[in-house]
């Protein structure tokens, strides 16, 4: 039930030509200025990797890179990120072969439920692009913003710590 | 959350001037820069600007200059740039230690340090969506008439939980404003009222541009209390600096957040000057922090934990220090 409140005039929301780079394509899309980046990527680009969780920054599951450094896409306003390199969960794999880190959560079973995966993967993503070769520290640091229900994080924290050492 | 945003226009200004311009021009409008807690509040019906004037992308903003005169940092550099700063983290340790205890690594890339410094305070009763605080007959600082955590009182008791604010206070921070009537350099602390409905004393057009740090001996730490390692806001948290000469305090200052509806100094701890620091000084310090710092029940965990929480850490990292430097 919607709030009665005040009738306030509020200027509609413009719709702005948005140009950015994502999963490594350029693309544009007429987009308005309140939408937030993690509607416009499961909405409008069909990115549905990209995960609604606590939708208000607490949760991390709807991490994403934004010029290779991991944010959530919850608050941050989609208009905001011309001209930005976006990359999603979907954005890494080559040919339907998953990376390294993917492999690594696979095999190591990072991923219980999974809905927190895509964005425990992208916020590791970050981390090893910065430092490819990362301490037990330095890992949970990083992913100190990503919260797992199912609680997995030992499992979590050991599928990157694989995916460091086995990088060439 | 509570639905979408409302309707908003963004205004992209490329300098100081532009900004303030722009913020004059479009009625009930708000800066942003990193957007982490101004977007959250607007989902939660807590604020309602019909613009947003993008200060994200003016370049004197984001940068760090350090020299002979100290160090002067943008309050558009991003809280994770602040916390990887080698000279920073060598120099001024307490805002190192502050920028690296702020939310979480993506809150840290996008957040700032003006942003952080002009944090809405906060509350139980408040940082709730629209229906939650429906439910609870709204409360003083937004909607309603009586404040919940005091339903006798007057004022709103909502608390300042910036992280960088007391390192900055410690270390004796100026701020740099530009407004309306052109730039002014005053202390940090007198930006601060003790008011939880409106802590900021500066104009609502004013921009913080920078902060200015003048040279220190002091070493400096910051220690922060909160229920998770990360993502929370600061239960309490206190920083210090504290210089020594031979085996005598020389300087002392500590900072509070988290306990009161401003970060502020803690007054008395001059009499601590020209001795060592003895047990019976850190009785006074936490004597001290226990009289002036005021948690109300803003929080889930309670007043008098964030209390005795405070004084403990003044405690605690007050004496790391002395031990760090008297070798």
């Amino acid at each position: 039930m919607p709030i009665e409140s005040p009738q306030l005039e509020r200027p509609q929301s413009q719709k702005r030509l948005l140009r950015l780079k994502l999963n490594g394509r350029w693309r544009e899309d007429a987009v308005a200025e309140n939408q937030l980046l993690v509607d416009y990527l499961r909405d409008v680009a069909a990115l549905t990797g990209v995960k609604t969780g606590c939708d208000g920054g607490e949760c991390g599951a709807c991490t994403v890179l934004i010029d290779d450094e991991a944010v959530p896409s919850c608050i941050t306003l989609a208009a905001r990120c011309d001209g930005r390199a976006i990359e999603t969960i979907e954005g890494l794999a080559r040919q339907g072969r998953p990376t390294r880190l993917q492999r690594a959560f696979h095999e190591k079973l990072g991923a219980q439920c999974g809905f927190c995966t895509p964005g425990m993967i992208m916020a590791a993503e970050g981390l090893l692009r910065r430092n490819p070769h990362p301490t037990e520290a330095d890992v949970r640091t990083a992913l100190s913003g990503n919260l797992c229900r199912c609680t997995g994080y030992v499992k979590i924290i050991e599928s990157v710590l694989v995916a460091a050492e086995t990088a060439p | 959350m509570s639905g979408l945003l409302p309707d908003i226009r963004i205004v992209r200004p490329s300098d100081v001037a532009a900004a303030i311009a722009a913020r004059e021009q479009h009625p009930q409008s708000r800066f942003i820069a990193g957007g982490t807690d101004l977007l959250v509040n607007m989902r939660h019906g807590l604020i309602a600007p019909q613009s947003l004037i993008d200060i994200s992308r003016i370049d004197e903003l984001t940068t760090i200059e350090m020299g002979a005169a100290g160090l002067r940092v943008g309050s558009g550099v991003t809280v994770a740039a602040l916390a990887r700063h080698p000279a920073i983290a060598r120099d001024y340790r307490a805002i190192s230690q502050a920028a690296n205890a702020i939310a979480g690594p993506g809150h840290r890339a996008m957040g700032t340090v003006g942003g952080n410094l002009c944090l809405d305070t906060r509350c139980l009763f408040y940082n709730q969506s629209e229906w939650w605080r429906q439910a609870n007959g709204f409360c003083l600082k937004r909607d309603g008439e009586i404040c919940h955590v005091a339903p006798q009182g007057k004022r709103c008791h909502a608390a300042f939980t910036g992280d960088l604010a007391p390192a900055f206070l410690a270390l004796g921070a100026e701020v740099e404003i530009a407004g309306k009537q052109g730039r002014r350099r005053i202390p940090l602390g007198d930006i601060y009222v003790e008011d939880g409905l409106a802590h900021l004393a500066i104009a609502e057009d004013d921009l913080i541009v920078a902060v200015h740090l003048p040279p220190t001996a002091a070493a400096s730490a910051y220690a922060k209390v909160r229920l998770r390692g990360a993502v929370d806001y600061p239960l309490a948290g206190v920083a210090v600096a504290l210089g020594v000469r031979g085996d005598s305090v020389a300087s002392i200052r500590i900072a509070l957040t988290g306990t009161n509806s401003r970060p502020f100094v803690l007054g008395g701890t001059d009499a601590l000057i020209g001795r060592p620091l003895s047990e019976r000084s850190l009785q006074q310090i936490e004597q001290l922090v226990q009289k002036q710092a005021r948690p109300m029940r803003t929080t889930i965990a309670s007043a008098h934990y964030r209390r005795l929480a405070a004084a403990a850490s003044a405690r605690r990292i007050t004496a790391a220090l002395y031990a760090e430097q008297s070798g």
